[in-house]
Parts: C-alpha cells; sequence; structure tokens
C-alpha cells in the first residue's frame, strides 16, 4: 500500500515514459490526485470476490 | 403556437396547415439568435439547411401527403453528432480542426425522416467527460432557470436549449448520466434508453462499454414520438442490436396501475440535499409507493463505471494525449493521462463485476417492474463552484453530479428523467426499468406528469 501519495510519482513517471505519454511536472499533481481515486475504486471492485469462470461478457448485452 | 410549443402541438399544427414549417423553423431560429448570448446553448446553427427542411415539409403537405409524426419540428444535437458541413467537435478545442462531417448522424437522419428540422449544434462538456456543462473552449452553457448557474453535463446545451425554450427537443450522450443530470438540473424529461437500443453510429465516442444517446424534450408524449422515430437496427452499431422496432407512443397512456414500484433505498438515500428529498417524496406519494428495494454493491458498481470510463476514455484519446495535451482542458487531460496508466487487472475486474452486477439487477427486475431513485444529489450548484458537502463529506462537483446515475447506466438499464418543478430550482427522479423496457418507464413519467408532479417549468428569460 502506498505510504504517501507522492509515493507514486516513480509509478506515473515509468508508466508516462512507457506509454509516450506527456509528464510535465505541472500535470503531475492532477495526475497522481486522479490516479489514487482510480486505484483505491479499482481497488475496491477487485476485492470483490468472484470466480475463476466469472468472465466479462466480451459484448455487452443489457 | 409559441416557444413553449410542445413538438407534438408543433406537428398536429403543421400537419393540420394551421402553422408552416417554415414559420415555426423561423421563429426558432429567431430565439435562438435572441437567447443564445445568454443561454450558450448553440455552438453552430444550420439555417439554410433548416429553412430548406422546412420548406420541403411545407411543400410535402400542399402535396397532399401524409407528414411524419415530427413535422415541422425543429431540433437540435450535442456537437458530437455528425452534422454533414460541421467538424465533430465533440466539446473540444482539437475536432475543430477536423475535417467537415460528409454525412448526418443516423438518429437525425430518422427524425428528419419524420418530418423533423435540424437547427443546430450544441454545446457539451469536453469530449463528455463532464457533469458540469462548462466547457473551457466554448464558455459554459447556462441554466435556464438562473443564468448564473450549470446546466449539468455533459449533454448542457441539450438541457439549456430545450430547457430554455429555443427548441421543443434535443438529443444528446449519455455515458454516467449525461442526459439525466442535465434533465435534472434544467428541469426537462429525458431518456436514456436501453444500452443497444439506439444507433451511436457516426457520433464522438467517449467509453464503447457505455455510451448511449437519447432525447431531451419538455413532455412525456415527445419524448415517445421521437424515440419510435429513432428505434431501429444499424449495422454501423455494433451494439446496436438486431431488434425490431417497438414503439412507446401508442402505449404510454396506459397509466400506472398494477405496476410494481419501488423505491431504492441505502446507497441512493445517502447524501441527498433536502430538494432531492423532497422530489423523491413527491413523486412516490404520488405513485403510493411504500416498497422500498436494495440495488446490490450500487457503490461499487459507481467505482466500476468510474474505472471503466477512465481507462476506455484514455484509450480512445491516446494519440492526442501525446500530441496536443495542451489543447484539452487541463482538467479532462489529467484525468485521461490517469486513466491511461491504471493497471488493466483492475479494468477487467470491473467488466467480470459488471456482469454478476448485472444478474443481481435483473433478478430485482423479477420483483418489481421499475425503481425510483434521484437523479442528482441536490438542484443546479453555481458555475465554477468546485466542492459540495454530501453528508458532511466535502466532495468534488465534477465528479459527484453523477453519483446515483452512474450505477444504473453502467448496466444499460433505460431510465426516463422526470424534472419535478420544485422553486426556486427544478430537480428531477429516475424511473429505471429493465432492459427493453422504456414503455414502463414512459408509461409512469406520463402518469406523473398528467398528476402535475412532474412537469418542465417555464423560465423567465
Amino acid at each position: 500500500m502506498l505510504g504517501s501519495p507522492e509515493d507514486l510519482d516513480p509509478f506515473i513517471e515509468a508508466a508516462c515514459a512507457a506509454l509516450g505519454l506527456p509528464a510535465d511536472p505541472a500535470f503531475k499533481p492532477a495526475i497522481r490526485a486522479n490516479l489514487i481515486v482510480a486505484l483505491r475504486f479499482g481497488a475496491d471492485v477487485a476485492a470483490f470476490a468472484l470466480p475463476d469462470d466469472a468472465e466479462p461478457a466480451p459484448i455487452f448485452r443489457a | 403556437m409559441d416557444h413553449w410549443s410542445k413538438a407534438s402541438e408543433i406537428a398536429a399544427a403543421v400537419s393540420a396547415g394551421e402553422a408552416s414549417a417554415v414559420a415555426v423553423t423561423q421563429g426558432a431560429l429567431a430565439r435562438i439568435a435572441a437567447l443564445n448570448p445568454k443561454l450558450n446553448a448553440f455552438t453552430a446553427t444550420v439555417a439554410p439547411r433548416a429553412l430548406e427542411r422546412a420548406q420541403a415539409v411545407d411543400a410535402a403537405r400542399q402535396r397532399g401527403e401524409t407528414l411524419g409524426p415530427l413535422a415541422g419540428v425543429p431540433f437540435a444535437v450535442k456537437n458530437l453528432f455528425d452534422v454533414e458541413g460541421l467538424a465533430t467537435r465533440a466539446g473540444s478545442k482539437i475536432n475543430r480542426d477536423g475535417p467537415a462531417a460528409t454525412r448526418d448522424q443516423p438518429l437525425i437522419e430518422r427524425l428528419e425522416a419524420a418530418g423533423a428540422v435540424l437547427v443546430g449544434a450544441l454545446n457539451m462538456g469536453e469530449y463528455a467527460y463532464d457533469f458540469t456543462g462548462e466547457n473551457l473552449h466554448d464558455g459554459p452553457s447556462r441554466n435556464p432557470h438562473d443564468l448564473t448557474r450549470m446546466t449539468g453535463g455533459s449533454s448542457g446545451g441539450s438541457g439549456s436549449a430545450v430547457g430554455g425554450g429555443l427548441v421543443p427537443l434535443a438529443l444528446g450522450s449519455d455515458t454516467n448520466g449525461s442526459i439525466r443530470v442535465p434533465s435534472s438540473l434544467c428541469g426537462i424529461f429525458g431518456l436514456k434508453p436501453t444500452y443497444g437500443r439506439l444507433t451511436r453510429a457516426r457520433s464522438f465516442p467517449f467509453v464503447a462499454s457505455l455510451d448511449h444517446l437519447g432525447p431531451f424534450a419538455r413532455s412525456v408524449t415527445d419524448l415517445a414520438i421521437s424515440y419510435d422515430a429513432m428505434q431501429g437496427p444499424d449495422a454501423d452499431d455494433p451494439v446496436c442490436v438486431d431488434r425490431g422496432v417497438q414503439p412507446v407512443a401508442p402505449l404510454i397512456a396506459r397509466g400506472a396501475d398494477g405496476l410494481r414500484i419501488a423505491v431504492a433505498d441505502g446507497y441512493f438515500r445517502q447524501g441527498l440535499f433536502p430538494e432531492a428529498n423532497e422530489a423523491m417524496s413527491r413523486v412516490t406519494k404520488a405513485l403510493n409507493v411504500t416498497r422500498d428495494i436494495t440495488i446490490p454493491e450500487a457503490l461499487r458498481a459507481r467505482e466500476a463505471a468510474y474505472v471503466i470510463t477512465a481507462t476506455e476514455g484514455a484509450a480512445l484519446h491516446l494519440d492526442r494525449l501525446r500530441t496536443r495535451a495542451n489543447d484539452f482542458d487541463p482538467a479532462v487531460r489529467d484525468r485521461l493521462i490517469a486513466g491511461a496508466i491504471v493497471p488493466a487487472s483492475l479494468v477487467v475486474a470491473s467488466q467480470k463485476f459488471r456482469r454478476w452486477y448485472r444478474e443481481r439487477m435483473l433478478e430485482l427486475f423479477g420483483e418489481v417492474d421499475a425503481i425510483l431513485a434521484p437523479a442528482t444529489p441536490c438542484t443546479a450548484p453555481s458555475i465554477g463552484q468546485q466542492n459540495f458537502v454530501l453528508d458532511g463529506v466535502e466532495l468534488p462537483v465534477r465528479a459527484n453530479l453523477g453519483l446515483y446515475t452512474q450505477p444504473i447506466s453502467f448496466i444499460g438499464l433505460p431510465v426516463v428523467a422526470v424534472p419535478v418543478p420544485l422553486s426556486p430550482l427544478p430537480i428531477a427522479v429516475q424511473i429505471i426499468t429493465a432492459p427493453w423496457r422504456e414503455d414502463i418507464a414512459l408509461r409512469i413519467a406520463y402518469t406523473l406528469e398528467n398528476m402535475g408532479i412532474a412537469a418542465a417549468p417555464k423560465p423567465l428569460l
């Protein structure tokens, strides 16, 4: 788990570099803040136990 | 016949020869010219084309032809719909450098085939990643009931144009709430149909897993007529299923008697401002609803929708983020860059959860026919307002206006947003039904409209 929000900065820099995305220092606080929300939400969803064969629907149908 | 006339009234008058489509179109264009400087709803008008189309409608009537159900009805579309001759800007600075569209979006073609007249394109939040109706490049669309307040987004111009009486009908898109939030804040009716019902071909996408298109109007009848005109399969949209047209307009007057209706509790009762509680109370009392129902894991559903939105949206815009980062609204750009680097495992978990959640929701619709829930936590916030307090917690307005809409569009359920005309500002309630049962949601909405509980309040402009 993260100690402080800034712990994400090396990940942000490396991931942006790998994808060729701009990592302007001026962008970083907002990227970090948004990433924290997405990771928190994603972790909460991933913590919901589902069996291995609970596959996503490839073409979703309501 | 005036600027507040409903689409059905205009069509009846034009069909009967009591009004000309040209005069109606000229009236709409004049009102747009007079009021758009205040409302900032339109980003383009297409007057020559509109007048030509209106002349064709009048000529058809003079030849004795039977006119379509939307004869002479002016309408406008969110500027992510392709309109022949216009660049599809999708609220962005970047896209306006692109080529002009060579063909209209199919829903425009279908509405015009029913006699309607396209008059222009509407303001929206950049790339639809927005719940406020604000736009850095075009300025904010403004709420017709208070010009200092938000329209809601991202279909902000659609809400402003219909709520302000510039047009009786508009189209928008809804990925996480972008039809229902502006309907609520601008006090109009909105229909987000079942995922896959209305073709999205030739519209600028946002999140393919979640994108829907649908209508806004000032009456339930107008929603039903326009929706019927737009139904039908389209091979150009991979999720627009090969499903026959199921007309709803003949069904809406059947009433709500016998329908099993419940109110969503738990998640959907948290964070409500008093006005949202008042709107829910009026609707539930009018319908004599006494049953509560729990939508399971609604918070996780919202979280999963958030993850899918951030990541699919980022994938869509990856090249533009690389090459034109400074031409985005920073608030959109930085969310998209964050979305681009979210681990894929979390996206897959969200899609797996989506299937589980869909199955639980379908079980609920074995017990009830419709579920009521608030559309927004509050009436329209002020333009520029960054935060509000929900249940004692300060949260960003931009991300949280769609708190109650996201868990519903996440699995593509149809919803009618019905406006409750509270003073000084309106607010809507969601009527949610099982997939493909738009008819039931519209029947309940029509019942509420006839009781005077739901109505589009007329603004003083």
